[in-house]
């Protein structure tokens, strides 16, 4: 009111200088969360300096030629080889038993709740789905070893107490409910119109869903796929319950053999000392187990983008 | 050409041969979906049967032991909960800071990009990974042991992702107009965030948080990498209070206690080969699933109730 009274001035610089502080309390917050989101860079730079570090002290000792070749893996005996091989084969054999279960499930879930379940079901579905997928892995562990295996000894008689089957089926169930939620999603993207041009041209539900809805949807089905088999590849409490951890290089699921991420629990199990080639040997594991996943990744990217479909 | 007429009998043949096979797929996915539920059924009931005779007081209040019938989860439950307080204290302010710079703060360049790229690949990374991340790391590199301040950093970064994704996704769905209205009557940006952003943000973080929480405290494979141990019969020392050897502990000290925690101390049931100890599993499996499954079905209920109440 009294803009030109002078004696108002030193008012007016007060709050100058207090508008001063603000700007330099706003960027010290600023840098304070920034800090807090490059939290999630430092953790890649740290496991890959970690993972890198201790598996060039590993190869130092072993040639990487032995490691991919080698049909042995005995890392903690006198005479020791060192073929990750055998922890790939276990692993390989337990991803595809459980995504053989998961896929068709976790994919049938999906476009019954998307094409077909009322909007009721669909509300009740999702968190049962949702609780299945919260559950602990070592329950589903204790599950496989003390539920499963038993029901399967039934059927197939000669089954050993652990084994890659029992252990790669429950790991499908664990796996089912971030296939159909992430397919699901990708189903109801897909614009109602396709639909209804569907139905006006007389095609079921079914025809509709598996030719139509399916098609456009199938980045986003890809990517759950390649997310369940990340899943798979990095499991770990079920096969290191359930699966027995004896290295064996086989392709039959009914025997029992060790994962790469079933070794890791079992040397942690012990007590190997610090800078010991055991301990390094889990690093390497790491290694690969990683380097796998982050293969899958990039297929996954390169699918999506390969078939991504705009409307 | 072939002759297209078909009579009215094929027609309806054809129309009643595609609704049997809609009503063949209904049944597959009722079926599956039955499925899944049967096996949260068939579980929960088998440890409730099985574990029955061990839902005692005891079995709370008892360190393990040699004896199935004595031992009880009291280090185990006791360690799982301080692991979670530990996680919960570097998780949530980390996270939410970070989610609200992201939707805040960052401007469009390729810092923020990697930044984003890193949070979506970090939640696709195996557990155990971040188990090898903190025994190289946090147990020898920074010298935390094998401590409860150990395993909470290592689960606070698994689940930050989680933290993290959730807490941006509470914040984009805030209408721009509070922004606009907050910083026209003068307010930073920092104090639009913190006076109305975050705030309005809450329940929707308050459900990631305990979806976090939640797959944290039923992790075993990172907690077993860094070497926790399966067999402890103490407890972490209480702050301020003077143990056997005289010594009174600080106000801090529990955090680099050794400790254990319920899926390890299942884990060490399960592999024995005496039967006895089943029965053991069973009924601390109980306990950790109604803690998991009670947590989710907070978060689930929050954000119903969420989805019903707020209307911008």
């Amino acid at each position: 009111m009294s803009a030109n009274n002078p004696s108002d001035l030193p008012v007016v610089s007060d709050r100058l200088a207090h508008n001063a502080m603000r700007n330099v309390n706003e960027r010290i917050i600023e840098a304070l969360l920034f800090a807090a989101a490059a939290v999630s860079v430092l953790t890649t730079i740290g496991i890959v300096y970690v993972l890198v570090s201790e598996s060039i002290h590993f190869f130092q000792h072993v040639s990487i030629v032995d490691f991919l070749t080698d049909t042995q893996w005995t890392p903690l005996f006198d005479d020791a080889h060192f073929g990750i091989m055998v922890l790939v084969s276990g692993t390989v054999v337990s991803s595809l038993v459980a995504l053989l279960v998961a896929v068709p499930m976790g994919t049938i879930i999906a476009i019954y709740l998307s094409e077909f379940a009322n909007a009721k079901l669909r509300e009740i579905a999702k968190p049962i789905l949702e609780l299945l997928g919260g559950i602990p892995t070592i329950v589903f562990g204790y599950f496989a070893l003390l539920m499963v295996t038993p029901l399967l000894q039934k059927f197939l008689p000669w089954l050993p107490g652990f084994s890659l089957l029992s252990a790669g089926l429950v790991m499908g169930i664990m796996i089912v409910p971030y296939i159909a939620s992430l397919s699901e999603d990708a189903m109801r993207a897909v614009p109602m119109s396709l639909r209804e041009g569907s139905y006006a041209m007389g095609a079921t539900r079914l025809y509709t869903a598996l030719h139509v809805v399916v098609p456009a949807a199938f980045s986003g089905l890809a990517a759950s796929y390649i997310l369940a088999i990340s899943r798979a590849v990095g499991e770990t409490m079920i096969l290191a319950v359930a699966a027995g951890m004896q290295p064996n290089l086989t392709w039959n699921p009914t025997e029992p053999a060790a994962t790469i991420t079933s070794y890791i629990v079992q040397v942690a199990l012990g007590d190997l000392p610090h800078g010991s080639i055991g301990y390094q040997t889990i690093f390497a594991a790491g290694l690969t187990l990683i380097l796998i996943t982050l293969m899958f990744n990039i297929l996954g990217q390169w699918l999506r983008r390969r078939f991504r479909e705009n409307y | 050409m072939q002759n297209n007429s078909l009579t009215t009998e094929q027609i309806r043949a054809l129309i009643a041969k595609g609704k049997l096979k809609d009503t063949i797929f209904k049944a597959m996915g009722v079926f599956c979906l039955a499925l899944a539920l049967l096996v949260i059924v068939l579980l929960v009931a088998d440890m409730v049967i099985k574990g029955s005779e061990r839902f005692t007081v005891d079995f709370f209040l008892n360190f393990a032991s040699r004896r199935a019938a004595q031992a009880g989860i009291l280090s185990a439950w006791v360690g799982s909960l301080l692991v979670m307080l530990v996680t919960a204290f570097a998780a949530v302010p980390i996270g939410v800071a970070a989610g609200v710079y992201l939707e805040e703060y960052a401007k469009r360049n390729w810092i923020t990009e990697i930044i984003e790229i890193n949070i979506t690949n970090l939640a696709a990374v195996p557990s155990i990974v971040y188990g090898l991340l903190a025994l190289g790391i946090f147990v020898y590199q920074f010298g935390f042991g094998q401590s409860i301040l150990s395993a909470g950093l290592t689960l606070a970064l698994l689940i930050l992702p989680i933290v993290i994704v959730s807490t941006r996704e509470a914040i984009r769905a805030i209408p721009a107009m509070i922004r606009e209205g907050s910083m026209a009557v003068g307010a930073t940006r920092w104090q639009t965030c913190r006076y109305h952003i975050i705030p309005y943000a809450m329940p929707g973080i308050l459900t990631g948080v305990i979806i976090g929480l939640a797959r944290a405290i039923g992790e075993t494979a990172p907690i077993i990498t860094i070497g926790a141990l399966t067999f402890i019969a103490f407890l972490p020392p209480v702050p301020y209070t003077t143990g056997a050897d005289g010594v009174t502990a600080g106000l801090f000290d529990w955090v680099m206690s050794p400790f254990t925690v319920m899926p390890i101390q299942i884990f060490n049931w399960t592999s024995r080969p005496d039967p006895a100890f089943e029965v053991n599993a069973a009924a601390a499996g109980f306990v950790l699933m109604a803690m998991v499954l009670s947590m989710n079905a907070v978060a689930i209920y929050l954000r119903y109730k969420m989805r019903k109440n707020i209307k911008w």
